[in-house]
């Protein structure tokens, strides 16, 4: 009697191999041909990975350079988090409709477009800011679900029916505010509004006591009035972890997050069991056009302004970062923690180079470089996670 | 038999356009028997299997479970109803877990509202536990689905489908993709489903793999049922001669013997070298 058999026969329901003189061939809690996946290996195999290594490289790396005092600076750390938060907040959501199979290439258009929702409102309707800010996300909504709904009932790639969305919402920004303004910026939005704190919302500092009396303590840089640079911590950062927490607590363990995985891993299978493939990809339609928004709020009372151009070309940043964290571009597999460790290489790269004098041009150099890294370990640790044999 | 069959088609007919996929079927199942529909490429077994699983629904005819007629607009509709099939890609998510897998659709849930989350803990014991109800175990009900060989596959949707409190399992070409030991687990699972008192559709072009478990054979033939045989009535050589309409097979026959003797002659033509 073989050790195989003998733990086959101690095993649950061995009533059926008897009747039927059949032994499972994985019968028993150990195979003895499958090795067991260290701690490192478990670690190896999250979708993040690939992320965390480069983001420790990066790092690093940027700490031999020049320049790296300012770019590691209480001041040059919170430049860079803050374009990471920016970026989060949209490349979290995008995150989200990949991994549920869909793209959404008109985030950076609805940043420009929420702007102007907002500046309109407020500057020619005369609403409130709150107002402002709540009509944007009204608009968000509808266009949200519009591309959701073209998406699902055509069944088209929603890669061409978001190009769609890019053109007009650019269009649309430009065109509404030429028409009522004569220009393509939206100057003065917070002069006189009932509500300043409403921009405070989105554009203000948390921990202003700390930052204060840290400086009053002489560990942090104070300018010649005794205040320090840094004033604390800046809101973006606190909405991007607040979004990042939501958004990755509903992936991982809601039920809606089990459905967001499943109509990105195999929408046919998951409509068979009953999941409800159509109204999970329009909600994270609207998801990433609301983060849109959140991020034009942030920046509209940031500047004071609108501006029509404002977003261009995000979309890609935000479907980047999430990438770069270890979302598969094909669907039913990503993290929320990757995407955001994605955004946080985006944004410490971009102000690394600007900090140590690196040309800026060799940004997109990099970014290119990044893309293609990141996709191929990303294809690697896919095959790893599925215990591939052929990918090696 | 007496006693009410699980699920029944009377006269069912499915045309798409002007092509008249399947006839006239009538097909009784009745609990703990296992029903092979057997028939070649083109037969309407796929066909078939969509109406029994809800994703068609019948041109004529009618689908009655435990005697009452019922009409299907969706697999989760038919799985509601206890009929449950398992689809021949699997109908499983390869980069999710076993036990993700398992609760698709399903979920138990834990929490109030608007905390409301998904009982991972809950999904892991249980759907390990009626893994092992069947008799497998498996190492990690997190790991993902793609790990998994293709007769642990079937095993898992075996489970889920029986978990679930289906009546009628219906299995689509399950041993097709198999090798021999795994095709052996899987109709392992079949007979531990019919002792269960579940009634089995087995579908497959197979008849080494159906003719063992098999305890009714329903042959169909270019949409059309061409019998339904006790298996006292019937032996496996008689199943493929009809399953293969047995004429064909022997022109068949006839027209490689002429090939291989004419290339033989050929050969016999040729000068050695």
């Amino acid at each position: 009697m073989t050790a195989m058999e003998r733990e086959a026969g101690s095993a649950e329901g061995d009533h059926a191999a008897g009747r039927f003189g059949i032994a499972a061939k994985r019968r028993g809690a150990h195979d003895e041909r499958i090795a067991e996946a260290g701690w490192l290996t478990r670690l190896l195999r999250r979708p993040e990975a690939g992320a965390a290594g480069g983001l420790i490289a990066a790092l690093v790396i940027f700490a031999f350079l020049p320049g790296a005092k300012a770019l590691y600076s209480l001041q040059g750390s919170m430049t860079f988090l803050t374009l990471s938060a920016e970026l989060g907040i949209i490349a979290t959501a995008a995150a989200l409709l990949i991994i549920a199979g869909e793209f959404d290439l008109s985030v950076g258009s609805m940043i420009g477009f929420a702007g102007v929702v907002i500046g309109l409102t407020v500057r020619e309707l005369g609403f409130p800011l709150w107002g402002g800010v709540l009509s944007a996300f009204a608009v968000a909504i509808v266009v949200g679900w519009f591309n959701g709904l073209i998406v699902v009932k055509t069944r088209l790639p929603s890669f061409i029916v978001t190009l769609a969305s890019l053109f007009i919402l650019r269009g649309l920004s430009i065109g509404i505010t030429r028409t009522v303004t004569g220009r393509t910026q939206i100057p003065y939005i917070l002069d006189g509004v009932p509500d300043p704190w409403t921009a405070e919302i989105f554009n203000g500092h948390i921990l202003g006591g700390l930052f204060r009396w840290m400086g009053s303590q002489g560990w942090i840089d104070t300018r010649s009035d005794g205040l320090p640079f840094v004033p604390g911590i800046p809101m973006s950062i606190v909405w991007c972890i607040g979004v990042a927490i939501v958004a990755g607590w509903i992936l991982t363990n809601t039920r809606f997050g089990n459905w967001i995985y499943a109509s990105g891993g195999d929408a046919d299978v998951a409509r068979n069991v009953g999941v409800p493939v159509a109204r999970v990809k329009i909600l994270l339609f609207i998801g990433t056009a609301c983060a849109a928004t959140l991020l034009a709020c942030i920046q509209v009372m940031e500047a004071g302004s609108a501006d029509t151009l404002r977003g261009t070309l995000k979309e890609f940043e935000a479907i980047i970062a999430a990438v770069i964290g270890g979302v598969l571009l094909t669907g039913g597999y990503g993290t929320v923690i990757g995407a955001v460790l994605g955004a946080l290489i985006f944004g410490f790269v971009q102000m690394g180079i600007f900090y140590t004098g690196i040309d800026t041009d060799w940004f997109k150099v990099f970014l290119g470089a990044m893309i293609l890294i990141a996709v191929l370990v990303n294809n690697y640790i896919r095959a790893k996670a599925l215990g591939e044999r052929t990918a090696g | 038999m007496t006693e009410v069959p699980a699920i029944e088609l009377k006269g069912v007919s499915k045309h798409f356009g002007s092509v008249i996929a399947l006839r006239d079927i009538d097909i009784k199942v009745h609990p703990g028997e296992v029903h092979c529909l057997l028939g070649d490429n083109g037969a309407g077994k796929s066909t078939l299997i969509k109406i029994l699983s809800g994703v068609h629904r019948p041109t004529h005819g009618q689908i009655l479970v435990d005697g009452v007629p019922v009409s299907f607009r969706s697999p989760r509709d038919a799985a509601e109803y206890g009929v449950a099939t398992v689809f021949q890609d699997l109908g499983m998510i390869p980069l999710m877990s076993i036990s993700r897998n398992f609760f698709l659709g399903r979920e138990p849930l834990k929490g109030i509202f608007p905390f409301t989350r998904f009982d991972k803990e809950k999904a892991n014991t249980v759907s390990r536990q009626a893994m092992a109800d069947i008799g497998i175990d498996i190492r990690d009900p997190t790991q993902a689905v793609g790990t998994l060989s293709g007769g642990e596959r079937q095993s898992v949707a075996i489970a889920r489908a029986i978990h679930f409190g289906a009546k009628v399992l219906i299995l689509d070409e399950p041993t097709s993709a198999l090798g021999v030991h795994q095709a052996a687990m899987v109709l392992k699972f079949v007979i531990e489903a019919r002792l269960r008192g579940l009634a089995v559709i087995f579908i497959s072009h197979n008849i080494h793999h159906a003719y063992p478990v098999g305890d009714v054979f329903t042959l169909l033939n270019r949409g059309r049922r061409a019998g339904t045989f006790r298996k006292s009535e019937i032996t496996r050589d008689e199943v493929v001669a009809i399953m293969s309409g047995g004429e064909d097979l022997k022109a068949v026959e006839a027209e490689i013997d002429a090939l291989l003797a004419s290339i033989h002659q050929n050969e016999a033509a040729r000068p050695s070298a």
